[in-house]
């Protein structure tokens, strides 16, 4: 006979979105973030149809103008529009922040399961994990980067490569617990084979936690390319990327700081917006965790 | 404690060999001829077979890694490809505005950080410990960079209190160098301060809770002294240790905000790097950083016997 398990049930969190997703609502600043989020990516995606000019184009005599009817926000320093660029730039940094996450998490997964599970292999894995997590995360990035030459690939390798020792180390600190449950030890008595026991029994008590650092690392991706582009060290300058924008924007600052602002305003609301519903998420998905933060 | 100090430092030598490893294969895995990436698109064949050389890539992998292993335990990182200067010398010219930098943002964010976690914690639930923790999301989510320009806009620009950019030594008088580097600490300690405040916060809240708390209150201690003999020094573990593992973090807000501020430091001299391509100089500043890292967790290991007599190794 097969032991069936299901994972822990979580508090039931009910608003109109259902029990799932009712945290996306559960304060009003939580609701307010979600509106912010959802009209970012809502712009991103329909950038080509919202933006008012090409965001590349270059347009030598319209060089740094003000706001006016025809350039809301002004143009760059290329006579390029600030806001159709602006618009642009959250695509990237949006793609990078959710391809980061996405792999991050695989990968990491499959590591802090198979280490959590066999001790050989987590005393090498873990060291490994260490090492990388020495590396501060910026220099790891821009060395990945200035190796295998900037493209959105390889800044979402690079972010990746700073982000799985932290996933596997969850994955595995979940399942050195899991592990040691009486179902599991059931199943492995009856000879359930190991690749089953980690997907059918450990795999489900890694998902919730999995989700809160999902929404951290997409909020650090979108972080960490802004500065690699920042530095000059990211995409290359002529995508608009937030950070490009900025990079650009910084020469003519003492002209012109709306160049830096626009693009460090919608950054910081994207990455504040994704921070504050990780947090909401956690405490969703993980009592324990609130009433630990709250001090009960 | 001899015997775990020993323990430690070995158990830091396969991690620091993982990241010399790391950094050894990153330059050698990837994809191409390394000396064509070093090199840019336009190099001549000189140029590549000096690199070759340099580097020592015309020999096998394995003699490669040896001889560099063998020249990092010497203390050599190597010669910078562009200006041929050693990089232990390269970082060391440039080490003290990062490190002034560094230190100054730690006692900063120390000397906010510890209060406004406190008070969070004692004034919990109600609307300063909403403040605090709003603040501290708002530190971790707004970068580093965009910070920076804000405060320069401020008080360089508008108000004219301090120069826009750039660095002076301490060597030259203490007033140029603390307007210097004013801003960029305080740009710095932002998301250090939203770090700090939370854990103090939550380390507080947990020993808040405790009988020995409720007895000092009982026995009529006051409530200054309850919050900092009896509560903060038990929470003193915690706040120390995520210190040590930020640092990280202020690593790698020190390299962005030297390029916002001007700052001729290691971080500025990593850009720089980067966008030439000098990988010995690139690679010794991982090196040297991860190292640091390393060090600085080993000591506040030790630093928890003195804060917590009942920490014992």
């Amino acid at each position: 006979m097969a032991i069936v398990t299901t994972p822990e049930p979580s508090i039931p969190v009910t608003t109109r979105l259902g029990p799932k997703f009712g945290f996306l609502t559960s304060t009003p600043i939580i609701a307010v973030a979600t509106i912010c989020l959802s009209l970012i990516v809502l712009v991103s995606i329909l950038a080509p149809l919202l933006a008012p000019h090409d965001p590349v184009l270059l347009a030598p005599a319209q060089r740094l103008k003000p706001s006016s009817a025809q350039y809301l926000l002004g143009t760059d320093a290329y006579g390029r529009d600030l806001l159709s660029r602006t618009i642009y730039g959250g695509r990237i940094s949006l793609l990078v922040g959710v391809g980061a996450a996405v792999i991050s998490i695989a990968i990491g997964l499959v590591i802090g399961l198979v280490s959590g599970f066999f001790r050989w292999v987590d005393a090498i894995m873990m060291r490994v994990m260490d090492g990388l997590m020495a590396i501060p995360s910026i220099l790891l990035a821009i060395a990945v980067v200035s190796l295998s030459g900037a493209s959105v690939a390889t800044v979402m390798i690079a972010i990746t490569i700073v982000e799985i020792p932290r996933v596997a180390r969850l994955v595995r600190s979940v399942v050195l617990t899991a592990r040691e449950e009486p179902y599991v030890e059931a199943a492995i008595s009856l000879g359930t084979s190991m690749p089953k026991i980690m997907w059918r029994h450990l795999m489900p008590n890694t998902i919730a936690p999995l989700i809160v650092q999902g929404t951290y690392i997409c909020a650090a991706a979108i972080l960490t390319e802004a500065i690699l582009s920042f530095l000059g060290a990211g995409i290359s300058p002529e995508t608009p990327t937030w950070g490009n924008i900025m990079a650009e924007g910084r020469s003519y600052f003492q002209i012109k700081p709306s160049l830096i602002f626009w693009p460090g305003l919608l950054l910081s609301i994207a990455i504040l917006s994704i921070n504050l519903i990780g947090d909401a998420a956690r405490d969703a998905l993980d009592p324990r965790m609130k009433q630990r933060e709250a001090g009960k | 404690m001899i015997g775990y100090l020993l323990r430690r430092i070995l158990a830091s030598i396969p991690v620091m060999g993982v990241v010399a490893l790391f950094v050894f294969l990153l330059l050698r895995l990837t994809p191409g001829d390394p000396a064509a990436i070093l090199a840019g698109d336009n190099a001549t064949p000189e140029q590549l077979e000096r690199i070759r050389t340099t580097l020592g890539l015309n020999e096998p992998l394995y003699i490669q890694f040896f001889t560099w292993i063998n020249q990092l335990l010497h203390g050599d990182l190597g010669v910078s490809l562009i200006s041929k200067v050693p990089v232990l010398q390269m970082i060391g010219q440039r080490v003290e505005p990062s490190i002034s930098v560094a230190i100054s943002t730690i006692i900063l964010s120390i000397l906010v950080a510890v209060p406004l976690g406190v008070i969070a914690a004692w004034k919990h639930g109600t609307w300063i410990d909403r403040f605090v923790m709003g603040l501290s999301v708002l530190g971790f989510s707004v970068p580093v960079f965009v910070i920076g320009y804000i405060l320069i806009q401020m008080f360089a620009i508008n108000l004219r209190w301090v120069p826009v950019q750039g660095f002076r030594s301490i060597t030259v008088g203490f007033g140029p160098f603390f307007e210097r580097i004013i801003l960029p600490t305080c740009a710095l300690s932002f998301i250090y301060v939203a770090l700090i405040a939370r854990m103090t916060r939550a380390a507080m809240l947990d020993v808040l809770g405790e009988d020995f708390v409720r007895t000092a209150r009982a026995k009529g201690v006051s409530e200054v002294a309850v919050l900092l003999r009896h509560a903060l020094r038990n929470a003193a573990v915690p706040v120390i240790t995520v210190i040590g593992s930020g640092f990280a973090l202020l690593i790698s807000g020190v390299v962005v905000t030297e390029s916002v501020f001007n700052l001729p430091g290691i971080g500025r001299l990593t850009v720089d790097a980067v966008l030439a391509r000098d990988y010995p100089v690139i690679q010794g500043m991982i090196l040297l950083t991860s190292f640091i890292y390393l060090a600085v967790n080993l000591l506040i290991d030790l630093a928890y016997t003195l804060l917590d007599p009942r920490i014992r190794y």
